[in-house]
């Protein structure tokens, strides 16, 4: 079967009204539309906005269903939904006839804002909204120019509704029927959107697409992928981030049946012996019986607790400057007992998606074709060539669904495709996938980085801060890569992502002075669900919560009283939360409330927690969530979002909730090292409240992650009189106040 | 390697494998039904939940060769199964997906969770669920589709 969302990028381009059908198997006929966009104006410094063509992204068949080619990976996050349903409101499609697809890499596909196929920062609805209403718009404009066409009426006598277009006289068409003479219409460079009032989907509670191939077994993930002749590798890697093969000896993996090679492939720092067996088992039990003499020397064994001795110490210096505003000696003035001076500390945390990392390859000499669960293919199909020593442009590149993500598919070096490509260069003309076990995806690095922070605060008499003085102390996972966000992000020597948070900070903080240090240790890391926002949220949300229990005031009224006035939608997510948490007012023994609020870039989130202590862990009750994203797209969906993202906001207090090394060796080799909130350890119940807004959207998927950590620990203190402000949690005692 | 004959939602198969190797990538890669999830390998996850005579079973620390003659259900064909099918209908209807990844095994835990107790507590829900891990951490979703499920097959819905 061919659809517009498999041709290569490329090809969409440069072909005038081509008409392509071909015969499904279930017999009907397909039409798909290839049509070019309106030339680019030629004058004018500022380029027009980009006006996509249809084509890739809508085809509708002559049985009526409706593809819709989605331009993002779907990890959960149900981009997979929202983004057809933008674009079928727009079309005036009939929903239940409504089929998605994610997008190959692609030219077409990249993100509109940032010019990168990618998911990362929340972005796929805020960039692509205004790109998918358009998309539908012009699809339909052009089915309602055909229908006038046919019946030789006006245009604006004709009016599209459920995948219909009506007509004087009593006159009506199904899409299906029109699609073909819609093609030959020229794209519409200019089209009338919906008001919101028209919206019939956008706004409304939707359920996913995805949910029923999610429930009886049949969404292909990565790791499901089976194709003919298929082989199956695994790397037996370094055991110190950076070592490479001296020796090794296969004979007795060889022995193993079903093994067809072993290989040494280089790896993006160090080198691994690769497995390749017809079946998963058999590369295991190879994998298992390799002998491999590796060579550790001249790279840096990393220990976490020497590291965080070396960063309580940095922390105790001034870093590179963030941000200084007002009297930067203003904090030496206030008297000790105004004063608050703490540390934090916040350990690795592995991204521990339930799928592990994998990838199918199949290297052809001069061709190659790939099927990758990936968070950046416009990265990762050029790595895969460049490996191959191929352009980018002969990687035909499948995008995948992938079980989870959270950041740790999204890589700077996109090392896991270069270690498939690296493989697939050995075993050329079958497709191989390269699989991660459970023990190799936790082990492997990119890990959120570990962070320590030093924080003084002086109180002035009404309670409030009068100064601020804070240093952060953590890896950058950006600064020094040389990639294109580097210019973006780092200034001054500072990575913006290692503050936000803090440097954005809603509250009015009188005399702030932020610094920086980004040392460099050797284990890899990267963004993980919430970036900076998950450190950052912690330390202040915990500390403005000492500053209001010091001043005896209702934590939500204190940080009301305290927020800028431009930081308005932490105004409307708090007072909206204060509104559905009344509840906190009137608790069961022993229960206390914590109250917490973050932004992920745009969007702002509020949380109530209620708490308990049993088993000397916290126990949550119920949670409560406001929060304020412009307009919902699909308010189930953020829901989801919500729910889930407190969930995952959890695995920082959990007991085994960090990721820890030893003499260069990573200790958490599986989830009974490492383990992640199970149903006992997330919110019996979660109730979401969403702020009324016709504001443009933002997105959901990181925003609620960084509330629920300090609201738990404010709550905690409620409970225990102790803060805690290392993490993870150790076993809770009962305090004084419980 | 050794030649077993499983009964697998049904029907018998035959499969020449490794003595040793996990009933889960039996399923997965000899008879192709890829619904049963490979999350950790130590069952510590419950992505590989599969029913075997009746039981949840963590499938990727089961050898194929202690399988026996017990019959085994897969995600696959549970909705071939009164309760399987209110289930799945269940998980639809509260919309509980994600990312979706870990959900045949936490379906496979709670159709056998409804099979042998229809009315369960919270409490119940929570130790026969409290095995299966969820990253994108639905699991409030969850215990709202087993309450639905429970109502439908107490209520005689179908």
């Amino acid at each position: 079967m061919t659809s517009a969302a498999q041709v290569p990028a490329g090809s969409l381009l440069g072909r005038r009204g081509f008409i392509k059908t071909s015969a499904l198997a279930a017999g009907g006929l397909m039409v798909s539309l290839y049509l070019d966009p309106p030339a680019a104006a030629q004058d004018g410094a500022v380029p027009p906005p980009r006006i996509y063509p249809p084509d890739a992204f809508v085809q509708i068949r002559a049985d009526g269903k409706i593809v819709i080619t989605v331009n993002r990976l779907e990890v959960g996050q149900g981009a997979e939904t929202a983004l057809p349903m933008i674009l079928a409101d727009e079309l005036d499609a009939d929903w239940s006839q409504v089929i998605a697809e994610l997008a190959p890499a692609g030219e077409l596909y990249k993100d509109p804002v940032i010019g990168v196929q990618m998911i990362g920062g929340s972005c796929s609805i805020s960039n692509s909204f205004q790109q998918y209403r358009e998309l539908g718009a012009r699809t339909r404009s052009m089915l309602i120019a055909a229908a006038a066409d046919r019946w030789s009426v006006p245009a604006d006598q004709c009016r599209a509704e459920q995948s219909v277009v009506y007509g004087p006289g009593n006159r009506s068409a199904r899409y299906a029927e029109l699609a073909e003479g819609a093609v030959r219409r020229p794209v519409p460079a200019v089209v009338q959107l919906k008001s919101a009032a028209q919206f019939r989907l956008i706004g409304k509670p939707v359920r996913r697409l995805d949910s029923r191939a999610k429930c009886d077994g049949s969404q292909t993930f990565g790791l499901d992928l089976d194709l003919p002749g298929m082989l199956i590798a695994l790397l037996a890697r370094p055991p110190v981030f950076g070592g490479r093969v001296r020796t090794f000896d296969d004979r007795d993996a060889r022995t193993v049946a079903g093994v067809r090679d072993v290989f040494e492939v280089p790896l993006v720092s160090g080198s691994a012996i690769a497995v390749v067996a017809d079946r998963f088992w058999a590369a295991k039990q190879a994998r298992d019986r390799l002998k491999i003499d590796w060579d550790v020397s001249g790279v840096e064994h990393p220990d976490s607790v020497q590291l965080f001795a070396r960063y309580k110490e940095l922390a105790r210096t001034t870093g590179n400057v963030a941000v200084s505003f007002g009297d930067p000696q203003a904090i030496d003035r206030i008297p000790a007992s105004n004063r608050i001076q703490t540390d934090y500390a916040f350990p690795y945390l592995a991204h521990a998606a339930m799928e592990p990392l994998n990838l199918t390859v199949r290297n052809d000499g001069d061709r190659a074709e790939a099927w990758v669960p990936s968070q950046i293919p416009t990265w990762e199909q050029a790595a895969l060539a460049e490996v191959l020593g191929i352009g980018p442009e002969r990687v035909t590149y499948h995008v995948l669904f992938a079980g989870g993500s959270f950041g740790r598919r999204g890589t700077v070096d996109s090392h896991f495709v270069r270690e498939a490509a690296a493989i697939a260069k050995r075993v050329p003309g079958r497709p191989v996938k390269l699989i991660y076990t459970r023990e190799d995806d936790m082990t492997s690095g990119y890990f959120r980085p570990m962070f320590v922070h030093r924080v003084e605060v002086g109180i002035g008499p009404s309670g409030t801060p009068l100064a601020w003085k804070h240093v952060i102390v953590g890896q950058s996972f950006v600064l020094g890569t040389g990639v294109i966000q580097e210019a973006l992000l780092v200034k001054n020597g500072v990575d913006q992502l290692a503050t936000e948070g803090i440097d954005d900070s809603p509250y009015a903080l009188p005399n702030i002075h932020l610094s920086v240090h980004h040392p460099k240790v050797n284990v890899p890391t990267l963004s993980h669900r919430s970036v900076g926002y998950g450190h950052n949220s912690f330390v202040r949300e915990t500390l403005i919560d000492e500053l209001a229990a010091r001043a005896k005031a209702d934590p939500i009224a204190y940080r009301l009283r305290l927020l800028k006035p431009e930081a308005k939608r932490f105004r409307s997510s708090l007072t909206l939360l204060d509104q559905k948490s009344a509840w906190r007012h009137r608790l069961p023994r022993n229960h206390a409330s914590g109250i917490a609020c973050s932004a992920y870039h745009d969007t702002c989130v509020s949380c109530a927690v209620e708490v308990s202590i049993v088993d000397r862990r916290p126990r949550i009750h119920r949670a409560t969530v406001a929060v304020d994203c412009g307009l919902a797209v699909n308010p189930l969906s953020i829901e989801h979002q919500m729910q889930g993202g407190l969930v995952f906001g959890l695995t920082q207090l959990m007991t085994n909730g960090a990721m820890t090394l030893k003499d260069g060796r990573v200790q958490q080799r599986n989830f009974d090292g490492y383990t992640p909130p199970y149903m006992k350890d997330a919110p019996e119940a979660v109730d979401v409240h969403i702020v009324p807004s016709d504001e443009p959207p933002t997105g959901c998927g990181e925003a609620p992650v960084p509330v629920i950590a300090p609201a738990v620990a404010n709550a905690l203190f409620r409970l225990t009189g102790t803060r805690y402000r290392t993490l993870p949690l150790p076993p809770i005692e009962r305090g004084t106040r419980s | 390697m050794e030649t077993y004959t499983l009964t697998v939602n049904g029907e018998q198969k035959r499969v020449t494998v490794d003595p040793g190797s996990p009933l889960l990538w039996v399923l997965r890669e000899d008879l192709k039904l890829t619904g049963t999830k490979y999350g950790c390998g130590i069952a510590a996850c419950g992505a590989c939940t599969v029913h075997v005579g009746g039981v949840a079973t963590r499938a990727c620390v089961l050898p194929v060769s202690l399988v026996g003659d017990r019959p085994i259900v897969t995600i696959e064909a549970v909705a071939n199964d009164a309760v399987g099918r209110v289930v799945q209908d269940a998980w639809v209807s509260e919309d509980v997906v994600q990312c979706g990844y870990c959900q045949s095994g936490q379906i496979m835990t709670a159709v056998a969770l409804l099979k042998s107790t229809r009315r369960p507590t919270d409490a119940d829900i929570e130790q026969s669920m409290g095995g299966n891990l969820c990253r994108c951490g639905t699991y409030v979703r969850i215990r709202a589709a087993i309450k639905t499920a429970s109502r439908h097959l107490a209520g005689g819905v179908r």
